[in-house]
């Protein structure tokens, strides 16, 4: 089940890649109650998958990824409240070129620099746009939040039903897209030379690999798609508060990827289902705990279990067939 | 142009007050990540701990702020050396995404056993009568408690500064920092060093702290409010050093006095600007050896 990627690796979409779909399509018929929050985690699927091509498979450590989440949602938000721009598909590519032009520019200063230097860098990104979105009231409604954000239906067919049907489908079609582009790329001679950069950049820079611009690129491709799930949060939430640039929002998803198992597709589907349903069920009754709980998971995942939820499944299954 | 001059002279004073909390604070995070190459995001916490003790101490429980504040530091180097002992120690050769996903999970726990144990108000410090009131000097007033502030941290900067480079005890940490495999093969013994060194880090984060609860609110969000200055002074300044975090904290405390004094609508929008500018302009910081 682990997608390592590569050049000799096999990319047939095998079975068990079928789940997440299936499981997606049955929920939108035997919980209907619960589309919104079903919307919500396919956004953060699709949000955990970009980071996850950049801190998986190309080792960029970054505590800033929202910074592309939040402009994307702020690009999507400032179109349909302020521009009157009401097409959804042309908010999504506003929302994925402003994560992707930020993206560009951002990372080819950044990724420059390497390990602490980086991740503050990351951090003092974010903190820039969360400023800039603080402080420009009449585009962004700063810490009021932009409302008023409307939405055509898409494609002039579907509109966005007060069930959520539409947004959770909308969102689901628009994951799928994501999942096959991100899949693609893994397994490309691309994929396989970021992987190569992540386990020894000196051995890429002397096989004359040039790693600072697969770097930059891979880096604009995960804030492009970031980029994309900030835009569908707007859409589905229609309203963009400051919260999508906090560094708690990076942090949060960083929690959900390493939850979920880390450099491995997939451990971006697991994470934001689990974590994002734990805290529709324990946040709001037990703040204290759940904040405490979430330290404790991470000490623990850190020290015992590296690859998240799919690694401890990986370690049961290779168990179960020794045994047999 | 009075006017101007004592503002200016109000500026310098607080920003150097707000400086030397930072380095105070960060001078550890800066030796921790020099000697052993860890990325420990959680160092606000044993501030903060500092910080909770020093008030606790004083308002619950009547001890005498100078007795609170020698507090502040050995708990925390106490309680530092525990945490070192048993999670911290185990991770030194995991990988730097490792060692930041285990530290923002020891925030996480910080933050939420702070809310459990204070509430979410920031807490207030009672000063002694002898640090309240104003100092006279060359005809101006400071608030006295920021004069202790300045004096205070220099002189324990002072000692830090003696320890490091005249002690046996600091040629050791200066050759584990250059070279920590041969200063290993040479019979320095880096485990214990470096225990040593964490404690005094934790320490001295304990003591600024406590001596900064004034000035750096003492609340559960501290450690992830005040991380990116902690990280700005340390990367900025440069890893492994002890001058560098010293130039960066007072720059900065300086800067953003005087930006949120001038510029109140920029924000905090100058400092990461120029964070961003002298990071890519010396990507090892104003004193890093390594490139």
């Amino acid at each position: 089940m682990r997608h390592e990627g590569g050049y000799s690796a096999d990319a047939r979409v095998r079975w068990p890649e079928f789940l997440p779909w299936i499981v997606a399509l049955a929920g939108l018929f035997l919980l209907p109650e619960y589309l919104s929050l079903g919307a919500r985690i396919l956004v953060y699927i699709l949000y955990a998958l970009s980071l996850d091509l950049i801190v998986g498979y190309a080792g960029i450590i970054t505590l800033g990824h929202s910074a592309y989440f939040g402009v994307g949602a702020y690009a999507a938000g400032i179109l349909a409240a302020k521009a009157g721009i009401t097409d959804p598909l042309a908010q999504l590519a506003a929302a994925g070129a402003a994560g992707a032009l930020l993206g560009i520019g951002t990372g080819a200063i950044i990724l420059r620099t390497r390990a602490l230097t980086l991740l503050m860098l990351t951090l003092a990104i974010t903190s820039v746009c969360l400023e800039i979105a603080n402080k420009a009231t009449d585009l962004t409604g700063g810490a009021d939040g932009l409302s008023g954000v409307v939405v055509a239906p898409v494609l002039g067919l579907f509109r966005f039903d007060i069930f959520g049907e539409t947004a959770y489908l909308y969102c689901l079609v628009i994951l799928l897209v994501g999942w096959w582009l991100v899949r693609k790329m893994i397994y490309s001679p691309f994929g396989a030379s970021l992987t190569g950069v992540r386990e020894n950049s000196l051995r890429m820079h002397a096989i004359g690999a040039p790693v600072y611009w697969r770097l930059v690129l891979v880096y604009t491709c995960s804030a492009a798609i970031a980029g994309v799930a900030g835009g569908l949060i707007t859409q589905t939430n229609q309203f963009v508060g400051l919260n999508v640039l906090s560094f708690e929002s990076a942090g949060e998803l960083l929690v959900m990827l390493i939850l979920g198992g880390v450099g491995r597709i997939y451990g971006a589907f697991v994470g934001p289902v689990v974590y994002l349903i734990a805290q529709d069920l324990f946040a709001k009754q037990f703040p204290e705990y759940w904040g405490f709980g979430i330290g404790v998971m991470l000490v623990l995942v850190v020290m015992f279990a590296r690859g998240g939820i799919l690694g401890i499944l990986d370690a049961l299954l290779a168990r179960l067939r020794r045994k047999s | 142009m009075e006017a101007f001059l004592a503002s200016l002279v109000s500026v310098a004073f607080h920003g150097t007050a707000l400086g030397m909390i930072l380095y105070v604070i960060s001078v550890g995070l800066s030796v921790t990540m020099g000697l052993m190459g860890f990325a420990n995001l959680a160092h606000g916490v044993f501030a903060m701990a500092g910080g909770y003790i020093l008030t606790t101490a004083i308002s619950r429980f009547g001890v005498p702020f100078p007795l609170a504040l020698a507090l502040a530091f050995t708990l925390v180097a106490a309680g530092s050396v525990v945490l070192e002992r048993l999670l911290y120690s185990r991770l030194y050769a995991a990988s730097d995404l490792e060692q930041v996903l285990f530290t923002i999970g020891l925030i996480f726990v910080a933050v939420a056993v702070a809310r459990f144990i204070y509430g979410t108000l920031q807490q207030p410090v009672v000063l002694p009568d002898y640090l309240k009131g104003q100092f006279a000097l060359l005809g101006r007033d400071f608030p006295a408690y920021r004069v202790f502030i300045i004096v205070f941290s220099a002189v324990t900067v002072g000692l830090l500064w003696f320890g490091v480079e005249r002690t046996r005890w600091g040629a050791m940490v200066r050759a584990a920092v250059d070279n920590r495999a041969m200063a290993q093969s040479v019979g320095i013994n880096t485990k214990r060093l470096f225990t040593l060194t964490f404690a005094l880090g934790s320490g001295l984060a304990g003591l600024g702290g406590g001596l900064g609860a004034e000035i750096i609110a003492i609340q559960p969000t501290y450690p992830f409010e005040n991380l990116v200055y902690f990280l700005v002074v340390v990367s900025v300044g440069g890893l492994g050093s002890l001058r560098g975090p010293f130039v960066a904290a007072l720059l900065i405390g300086i800067a953003d006095t005087a930006c949120k004094y001038w510029l109140p609508q920029y924000g905090a929008f100058p400092i990461y600007a120029a964070t961003i500018a002298i990071l890519l302009w010396r990507p090892a910081g104003l004193f890093g050896k390594h490139a």
